[in-house]
C-alpha cells in the first residue's frame, strides 16, 4: 500500500526540519524516498505534519495501574465513553486512569503513536504485559523496575558489577523488559520496614548498599549491556521540599560512564524523570519553593542526561507509584483513601487520589516549577514533555501544556486570574516570556524522547527507512497566530486531523477509525554467553528457593505474552 | 401547574433507565415531543413512549411542570436524576437511584424505593412514604465527597449506611435506620425517629445525627459529653433527654455530634 502526504508543513527535529513544506512517501507501513502515482493521496496543505508522538514516561498498564482503577469508581464515572460498534470500538471509561483501550485511543486521537510502561514489576511482568497487548494503536515497552531489587542490591554493595550486569540481562529477558527503571533506590525496600532514606547515602535496612552506589553502579550495568536506552531514574526524596540537593547529586553520579549502545543514537547516560517533583526548595511546606532555575541550570550545563518534567495539570487525579513510602506520606497529607502493596524481593507501591487546586498554595508552585524546567532548559534535545501520568495529571492535558509552553498569555492569564499567588511569589515564572515553537514542541514530544529511548532509527522522525507514525494536525502557524489563539492550539493537539500508524489510518478528524492495529512491544535483547551469566544463573535458582513465593521455571513472561515482539538488541558477549 | 402523566404500559425484562423523566427536561417540548425521549432497557436506546402513556398539559419551564408515574414503576431506575425545579409524584415502588443528583424542586415516592436514592444530592426536597434500601443520601460509590444539601424525608425505614460521607442537607427518618447511619460524615443533620442496630456516626468527622428511638450498642470512639434536655437544632426543637457524644475518634479531626435519647438507652453510657 502506498500513500503520499502532500504540501504539510512538516515539523522533524531529528532532519532538522523546521516548518518547511514537503511531501511525505509511505510505502508498506515505512517512509520512502518515492512512491508510484498509485498511490492515495492525503491532502496536508495549511496543516502541520510530524513524527508520530513517542511517550516516555507514562502508567498505563499493570498492576498498580489497575488497582487505580478498582479503588477510584468515582474517576470511571466522570468520563466514559460508550462503545461503538461501527468501528469495533470498545467502551471505555477513566478520566485519571483510563482503561487500556480508551488510553490507547486517546493517545492516538493527540497523535501518539508510542507510549512507554515506566514501572514494571517484575514478577507481575504478566498483568503488565497482558494490558499492554489489550491497549490498542500504541507501540509500546515496559521498564522493569531495579532500585530496590534484592539481587541488584546484594550485588552492588559487594561492588560485582558484573554479576549485576548479567542478572540484568536475564531479567530484561525474563520481564520482556526495555530498560533499567530505577525508582526510590534502597528507599522502596526501607519501607518494607516501616521506613524509608534520606539523600543517598543511607543504606537499606539488611543489606549494605547505599542509593547512590544503586544508582552508579546500575548505569555502569547499563552501559556495559550497551541497552538502548540510560538509566531511568526517579530520584530519592521526591516531593519533600528541598529535596533539589539530592536530586542534583544524584544527576552527578553517573557522569562520565561512556555510552556505546548497540541500537539508536543515544548520547547520554542517565534520564531522571518527573524532575518537578525533585525540583524542591525551602525545609518545609510553609517556606516552599521553587529550585527549578537551579535544577535547570544544571541540565544546561551537563551533556550526559536528559530529563522529563512531570508537569503538574491542576486537575483531580490519581497518584501512583513505585514509591510506597512517598505515597504513605501523601494519604497523610490529604487524608484521602490509599493502597500500599510490598513485591516481594523487588519493589512496592501505593496509589492515592490527589487534587492539584490552582487556588492552593502548593500545587500552584508545582505547576509553576514544571513550567520553569521547560521554559529554562534552554536546549529542547534535553527535555521531554510528561505529566508522569496520571501523577501529575493524566496525558489527555499534553495538549493543554504544549498550548501553554506555546503561548506566554495562556500562562499569564492563568498567573493572574487562577493560581494561587504563591505561583508567582515562590517561583520565577511571571518573569520567563519564553514561547516554545512547533519545532520545540516536536523535539519534547517526538524526536527527544525517541533518541534519549534509543528508538531513533525508525521512531520520532520522517526520514526514509522510519516507521509510517505520522500525525496531522489542522493548524497553520504560517496563517494563524498560535499563541494568541491558545484554545484552538490545544483542541488541536487533542484532536490530530489523522493519525497513520505503520503507514495505516488509525486516526481520522480526531475520531479513532481503526481500533483494530496493534502496537509491537520493544524489549531488550541482550546476550552473555559465559560462565559469568552461569553462575548468576544459578545463584538466582538458589535464592528463588530460599525466597520466592514461585517457581524458578514459572517466573519468565511465555513468548505467547507479546503477540508483537520486537526486540532491540544490547551487547553480545 | 401543569400535570403530565407517565402510565407504564408494559415491564420490562431489565430495569429500564430513566434520567430524562424531570420537569427539566419536559419543559418546552410538546407530549409528542415528550414520547420521543430516549430512555436505557440495558444498553439500547429506546423511546418513552415504548414503555409509557404520555397525557397531559405541557409548559415551557420546569417550575411549572408536575410530573405524575403511575403504573408498577419498581423496575425503573434513575427517576428524576439531576432535577433541579419543578415536581415529580411516582404513585408506586421504584428501583434504585431516585432523586440522585437532585439540585432543586420536590420528588415524591408514595411506595418503597430501593438503594441509593438520593445519592449526591445537591439540593431540593425528596419525599419517600415506604421504605428506603441501603445508601440513601450518600456518595456515588468509592467518593468521598457525598450528599451536599437538600432534605429527605423517610416515612419508613431505611438500609445501611444512609448518609454515607455526607457533607450537607437533611434527612429525617420516621422509622428506623440499619447499621452505620452517618458513616464518614463531616456535615449536615441526620434525624432517626426510630431504632439503630449499631455503629451509629461510625468514623464521623463533623455534623449532627439524632436517634430517638433505641440503640442496642454505640461506637467506643465517642466521648460522652452528657445528658441535654429538649435540645434545639437548625430550628427544630427535640423534647425529651438526650445523651450527647462526640467523635468519631478514630479519625483525626474527630467534631461530630450524636444525640441519643436516654429512654431505653442506658446501656451505652460509659
Amino acid at each position: 500500500m502506498e500513500r503520499i502526504i502532500k504540501n504539510g508543513i512538516v515539523y522533524c527535529p531529528l532532519n532538522g526540519i523546521d516548518g518547511e513544506k514537503m511531501d511525505i512517501c509511505i510505502k508498506d507501513g515505512k517512509i520512502v524516498e518515492s512512491v508510484s502515482d498509485n498511490a492515495e493521496v492525503i491532502d496536508a496543505s495549511g496543516k502541520i505534519v510530524m513524527p508520530g508522538g513517542v511517550e516516555v514516561h507514562s502508567h498505563i498498564a499493570g498492576a498498580k495501574v489497575n488497582v487505580g482503577r478498582m479503588m477510584r469508581p468515582e474517576d470511571s464515572k466522570k468520563d466514559a465513553e460508550a462503545t461503538n460498534e461501527d468501528i469495533n470500538r470498545r467502551a471505555g471509561s477513566g478520566f485519571s486512569v483510563p482503561s487500556t483501550f480508551m488510553t490507547g485511543y486517546r493517545y492516538a486521537q493527540m497523535g501518539y503513536s508510542t507510549a512507554m510502561e515506566a514501572a514494571m514489576p517484575p514478577l507481575l511482568a504478566r498483568h503488565t504485559h497482558e494490558e499492554l497487548e489489550a491497549t490498542p494503536i500504541l507501540d509500546h515497552a515496559a521498564f522493569p523496575l531495579f532500585g530496590n531489587n534484592w539481587f541488584v542490591m546484594d550485588y552492588l554493595g559487594k561492588g560485582d558489577i558484573d554479576s549485576c550486569m548479567a542478572y540484568a540481562s536475564w531479567l530484561l529477558k525474563s520481564t520482556k523488559g526495555y530498560a533499567i527503571k530505577i525508582v526510590n533506590p534502597c528507599g522502596t525496600e526501607a519501607w518494607g520496614w516501616g521506613g524509608n532514606v534520606r539523600g543517598l547515602h543511607d543504606t537499606a535496612p539488611h543489606f549494605s548498599v547505599t542509593p547512590a552506589e544503586v544508582i552508579k553502579g546500575l548505569a555502569e550495568v547499563n552501559e556495559k549491556l550497551k541497552l538502548p536506552h540510560s538509566i531511568h531514574l526517579h530520584c530519592n526524596d521526591l516531593g519533600h521540599p528541598g529535596n533539589y540537593e539530592t536530586t542534583l547529586e544524584s544527576f552527578d553520579l553517573p557522569k562520565g560512564i561512556k555510552v556505546d549502545p548497540v541500537t539508536g543514537s543515544r548520547d547520554t547516560v542517565l534520564h531522571a524523570t518527573h524532575v518537578q517533583y525533585h525540583s524542591y526548595g525551602g525545609t518545609s511546606w510553609r517556606d516552599f519553593e521553587s529550585a527549578a532555575d537551579i535544577v535547570a541550570d544544571y541540565v544546561n550545563k551537563s551533556n550526559h542526561m536528559t530529563i522529563d518534567v512531570g508537569q503538574v495539570t491542576l486537575d483531580e487525579t490519581t497518584t501512583m507509584t513505585a514509591d510506597g513510602p512517598m505515597e504513605f506520606d501523601l494519604h497523610t497529607l490529604n487524608g484521602l483513601k490509599w493502597a500500599n502493596c510490598d513485591v516481594e524481593m523487588e519493589t512496592g507501591s501505593g496509589v492515592v487520589p490527589f487534587i492539584y487546586s490552582a487556588k492552593a498554595p502548593v500545587p500552584a508552585v508545582q505547576w509553576a516549577i514544571g513550567m520553569e524546567l521547560f521554559l529554562l532548559v534552554k536546549d529542547a534535545d534535553k527535555v521531554c514533555l510528561t505529566t508522569d501520568t496520571p501523577n501529575a495529571g493524566p496525558f489527555t492535558r499534553y495538549p493543554r501544556v504544549m498550548a501553554w509552553l506555546m503561548s506566554n498569555q495562556y500562562r499569564t492569564d492563568l498567573l493572574e486570574n487562577e493560581l494561587h499567588k504563591w505561583a508567582q511569589k515562590r517561583s520565577s515564572i511571571a518573569t520567563i516570556d519564553r514561547e516554545y515553537s512547533l519545532y520545540e514542541i516536536a523535539q519534547i514530544t517526538r524526536s527527544t524522547p525517541a533518541k534519549v529511548l534509543g528508538l531513533s532509527d525508525t521512531k520520532g522522525h520522517l526520514g526514509v527507512g522510519a516507521d509510517a507514525d505520522i500525525s496531522i494536525y489542522d493548524m497553520n502557524p504560517e496563517t494563524m497566530d498560535l499563541a494568541a489563539d491558545y484554545k484552538m492550539v490545544e483542541n488541536k493537539f487533542q484532536k490530530a486531523s489523522y493519525l497513520l500508524k505503520d503507514g495505516e489510518f488509525a486516526v481520522k478528524d480526531g475520531e479513532v477509525i481503526n481500533t483494530d492495529l496493534k502496537g509491537k512491544t520493544f524489549w531488550a535483547d541482550t546476550q552473555i554467553e559465559s560462565d559469568l551469566y552461569k553462575n548468576v544463573l544459578a545463584d538466582i535458582e538458589k535464592q528463588f528457593v530460599k525466597y520466592y513465593s514461585i517457581n524458578f521455571q514459572n517466573y519468565a513472561v511465555e513468548d505467547s505474552y507479546i503477540s508483537k515482539s520486537a526486540p532491540i538488541k544490547g551487547v553480545s558477549l | 401547574m401543569s400535570e403530565i402523566k407517565l402510565t407504564l404500559k408494559k415491564q420490562s425484562p431489565v430495569p429500564i433507565e430513566t434520567p430524562n423523566i424531570k420537569p427539566d427536561v419536559f419543559a418546552g417540548k410538546t407530549i409528542d415531543e415528550i414520547k420521543e425521549l430516549e430512555i436505557m432497557l440495558g444498553n439500547n436506546k429506546v423511546k418513552l413512549s415504548d414503555f409509557f402513556d404520555v397525557e397531559g398539559e405541557p409548559a415551557e419551564t420546569p417550575e411549572e411542570i408536575k410530573i405524575v408515574i403511575e403504573g408498577d414503576s419498581s423496575n425503573i431506575k434513575r427517576i428524576g436524576q439531576g432535577m433541579k425545579a419543578g415536581e415529580i409524584l411516582v404513585k408506586g415502588d421504584v428501583n434504585m437511584y431516585v432523586g440522585l443528583e437532585m439540585e432543586g424542586g420536590k420528588l415524591t415516592v408514595e411506595g418503597n424505593t430501593s438503594t441509593w436514592a438520593g445519592q449526591d444530592m445537591k439540593g431540593g426536597e425528596l419525599e419517600i412514604l415506604g421504605n428506603t434500601g441501603d445508601y440513601l443520601g450518600s456518595s456515588y460509590r468509592g467518593d468521598w465527597r457525598g450528599m451536599s444539601g437538600g432534605i429527605i424525608t423517610v416515612h419508613g425505614n431505611v438500609g445501611y449506611e444512609m448518609a454515607e460521607y455526607m457533607g450537607g442537607g437533611k434527612i429525617l427518618v420516621k422509622g428506623n435506620a440499619d447499621q452505620m447511619p452517618g458513616i464518614h460524615m463531616s456535615s449536615g443533620l441526620v434525624i432517626i425517629e426510630g431504632n439503630v442496630p449499631s455503629r451509629t456516626g461510625g468514623e464521623m468527622t463533623g455534623g449532627t445525627i439524632v436517634v430517638q428511638g433505641v440503640v442496642d450498642s454505640f461506637l467506643p470512639g465517642f466521648e460522652f459529653l452528657g445528658v441535654e434536655k429538649n435540645i434545639e437544632i437548625e430550628g427544630t426543637e427535640f423534647l425529651g433527654a438526650f445523651y450527647k457524644f462526640k467523635g468519631d475518634y478514630a479519625m483525626k479531626g474527630a467534631n461530630g455530634t450524636v444525640y441519643v435519647a436516654v429512654a431505653g438507652n442506658k446501656h451505652i453510657v460509659p
